[in-house]
């Protein structure tokens, strides 16, 4: 079991034959995903990577019934590829693409909430999402994974695959992984993933990655005190970074006092939320949880 | 991306928000008598132009009495280095002085434009508490501070500004007059991606008119391909000359205080990396994140602003693999610290594909390359190399 995403999964690429999206479409595939086609507009009828290549979204999904897109169009375009993939009925989007300006993703929340409310956007400008051994969308190194149950959420991608690297070596695995990007205003957030893991009967625990910035962790940590009931280990980055910098996520700033890293860790402690300051220990306090090897 | 006050004015003014009629000088000899803009009562207020807030407490907003009296405080003024509670201790250079006629103000409220997270909406902060930082007023009269949401769909409704106006206690001809004001900061911010405006104070003149008397405007940095005017008039001397550098070659790069540098791909992973030498007994030099697809040409650049810091002794390159193969990233590393003559003392961390082979290739480089495969090691390793302690 897993969230979001699963052998089952019908996938697609937007941007597919670019070179980001044809090598991420080609591990995709290597991995065993469910990938069905791509869009580029203008070579719609031509073949790719041994799949088909339509125009638009919409025929994609009336010719392959796909259920999940990949983005990798450049910024400019991201807010339209992601609309869309929501107006063709694609219920999970996860935009790779980096860059893009605020207000074009503060636009294309408004247009998600209001007219595709049941669509899951994971992005922008985040390393996608996998359940391991069954689908993989987005850049992660596939074979760092394990099938398993440990949920891992993060803002983070290369912290992401710290987590499950260390999962994985502690013999734990992963159910799904997903990373929700590290821009000020994205798609999934920390609430909605621990939504999905608690209903989620192959989740056993959780491992949230956070960082400075804004205030999703804290919001995270009340929810999880009212009502997540499975173990939650959660690190965040940044505890030495200075006020008012930029920390290279654009989402990644300590503002007027607030979004630093303790103001995080002591929110979610309150809340029970088993916290790491080392981010090289996060699956080795998982396994301590679960009691696979002693404290 | 910061504008100085003076680009900050003269965008707002094409909105028609009231902005004081202004000179932008970089020489005394620019305020010459016809050229002054026009002063009721023969009194000026000289404002450097610097990337910061707080510039009156630390002189570098001046008044003058006479023509005369511009000139000779522009020449004080220019050149010269200020340091305000924003700056750090380096300060940042003077050199443009914006010169307007000395306001008479009846009283001053604070406006600002920015982005709320939470709520996903372009938020409208206000206060009948102008002239003061935000923060202060926060913390000391947080009933005081109002806020409105704006929905993109419809943009900002007459009604909204109408009920801001009404509740900033304005009367008269700044009640009529601040829902036009209003319409054009907000129509500036969206037209020009910014991530904040900033207007404090905003002034009711004793004339009883509106006047934005400051003006701090960012750009969002993403939005770089569609403000080309005003990146292209981007001031990089109120900027880290290492940072500007950085960015030029693709990476980010913060200047830190410590004296461990690194270079990390993953902004996450960068910070945690700074987090790690910290708990570690280190301080970090910088944060440094070199992106997803490393290539040499990268390394090479980033090394060679790591080592443009002379307070660094000592480097850690963390580096998860994923994708592209360790092999392949420790070749780029070798061939850039041969290219930059690297001798400080560099631990190198690769996780990932190939990472074996890629710590093989370190260890026979004949280079100071300390390979560690585990990151908490390799970050005591580091923090002791920088002590002096032998590897």
């Amino acid at each position: 079991m897993s969230i979001l995403i699963n052998q089952q999964t019908r996938v697609i690429c937007q941007g597919f034959t670019g070179k980001q999206g044809t090598f991420h479409s080609e591990q995709a595939i290597a991995y065993g995903t469910n990938f069905v086609g791509g869009v580029t507009p203008g070579k719609g009828g031509q073949r790719h990577l041994d799949r088909p290549v339509f125009d638009t979204v919409h025929d994609a999904v009336r010719e392959t019934a796909a259920t999940a897109s990949m983005i990798y169009v450049p910024a400019a375009f991201a807010a339209d590829a992601i609309l869309e993939a929501a107006d063709a009925g694609i219920e999970v989007i996860a935009c790779i693409t980096e860059g893009i300006p605020v207000l074009d993703m503060l636009n294309v929340k408004a247009v998600l909430a209001s007219d595709y409310p049941e669509v899951r956007l994971i992005g922008p400008n985040c390393p996608g999402l996998i359940t391991p051994g069954e689908c993989k969308i987005g850049i992660m190194p596939g074979a760092i994974h394990l099938p398993g149950k440990i949920g891992i959420v993060s803002r983070s991608g290369t912290l992401t695959y710290e987590a499950v690297a260390q999962t994985t070596a502690a013999g734990l695995g992963q159910s799904t992984c997903v990373g929700i990007g590290g821009d000020p205003i994205h798609g999934m957030d920390f609430i909605d993933c621990l939504s999905l893991f608690a209903d989620d009967p192959h989740t056993e625990a959780v491992i949230m990655v956070g960082e400075i910035g804004g205030n999703a962790e804290e919001e995270a940590a009340h929810f999880i005190k009212e009502q997540f009931n499975k173990p939650v280990v959660a690190y965040i980055a940044g505890a030495t970074a200075p006020t008012g910098k930029r920390m290279g996520h654009a989402g990644a700033v300590i503002s007027g006092g607030r979004g630093s890293a303790e103001d995080k860790f002591r929110t979610l402690q309150a809340a029970g939320v088993h916290i790491v300051r080392d981010p090289t220990t996060m699956g080795r306090k998982m396994a301590e949880l679960l009691g696979t090897i002693r404290a | 991306m910061n504008l100085h006050e003076y680009q900050a004015k003269a965008l707002l003014a094409g909105f028609k928000v009231p902005v004081a009629a202004g000179l932008v000088i970089n020489h005394p000899a620019q305020a010459a008598d016809d050229q002054l803009p026009d002063s009721l009562d023969n009194h000026w207020v000289l404002k450097a132009q610097i990337h910061s807030g707080a510039r009156g407490k630390a002189g570098g907003v001046l008044v003058a009495d006479s023509p005369d009296d511009v000139r000779a405080k522009a020449a004080q003024l220019l050149g010269r280095t200020l340091v305000t509670v924003q700056t750090g201790p380096a300060g940042l250079p003077v050199h443009q002085i914006l010169v307007e006629p000395a306001s008479h103000i009846a009283r001053e409220l604070y406006l600002a434009m920015t982005i709320d997270r939470q709520a996903q909406r372009v938020v409208v902060i206000a206060s009948q508490q102008g002239g003061m930082d935000i923060e202060q007023v926060s913390a000391e009269y947080p009933d005081a501070i109002l806020r409105l949401y704006i929905n993109p769909t419809v943009g900002l409704m007459g009604y909204q500004a109408r009920r801001l106006g009404f509740a900033l206690g304005l009367t008269d001809v700044a009640l009529k007059q601040f829902p036009a004001l209003l319409r054009g900061v907000y129509d500036a911010f969206i037209a020009h991606d910014m991530d904040l405006i900033e207007i404090n104070p905003l002034a009711i003149t004793n004339e009883g008119n509106l006047l934005a008397v400051d003006a701090k405007i960012a750009i969002d940095g993403n939005a770089a391909y569609r403000q080309k005017a005003l990146f292209a008039a981007r001031d990089v001397t109120q900027e880290d000359p290492t940072e500007v550098a950085a960015q030029a070659s693709g990476l980010n790069y913060i200047s830190l205080t410590g004296e461990i540098a690194c270079m990390v791909n993953g902004a996450g992973l960068a910070m945690a990396t700074m987090d790690l030498i910290q708990s570690a007994g280190g301080s970090p030099a910088n944060f440094l994140d070199v992106g997803g697809g490393t290539s040499t040409e990268k390394v090479a650049a980033a090394f060679k602003l790591i080592l443009a810091n002379p307070r660094v002794t000592a480097i850690l390159v963390n580096i998860f693999g994923g994708i592209v193969r360790c092999d392949l990233i420790a070749n780029g590393i070798i061939a850039a610290a041969h290219e930059v003559g690297l001798t400080l003392p560099t631990v190198v961390r690769l996780e990932g594909t190939n990472a074996a082979e890629g710590r093989r290739l370190l260890a026979e480089s004949g280079l100071n390359l300390i390979a560690e495969n585990d990151l908490a090691a390799a970050a005591a390793r580091v923090v002791a190399l920088s002590n002096g302690v032998a590897a």
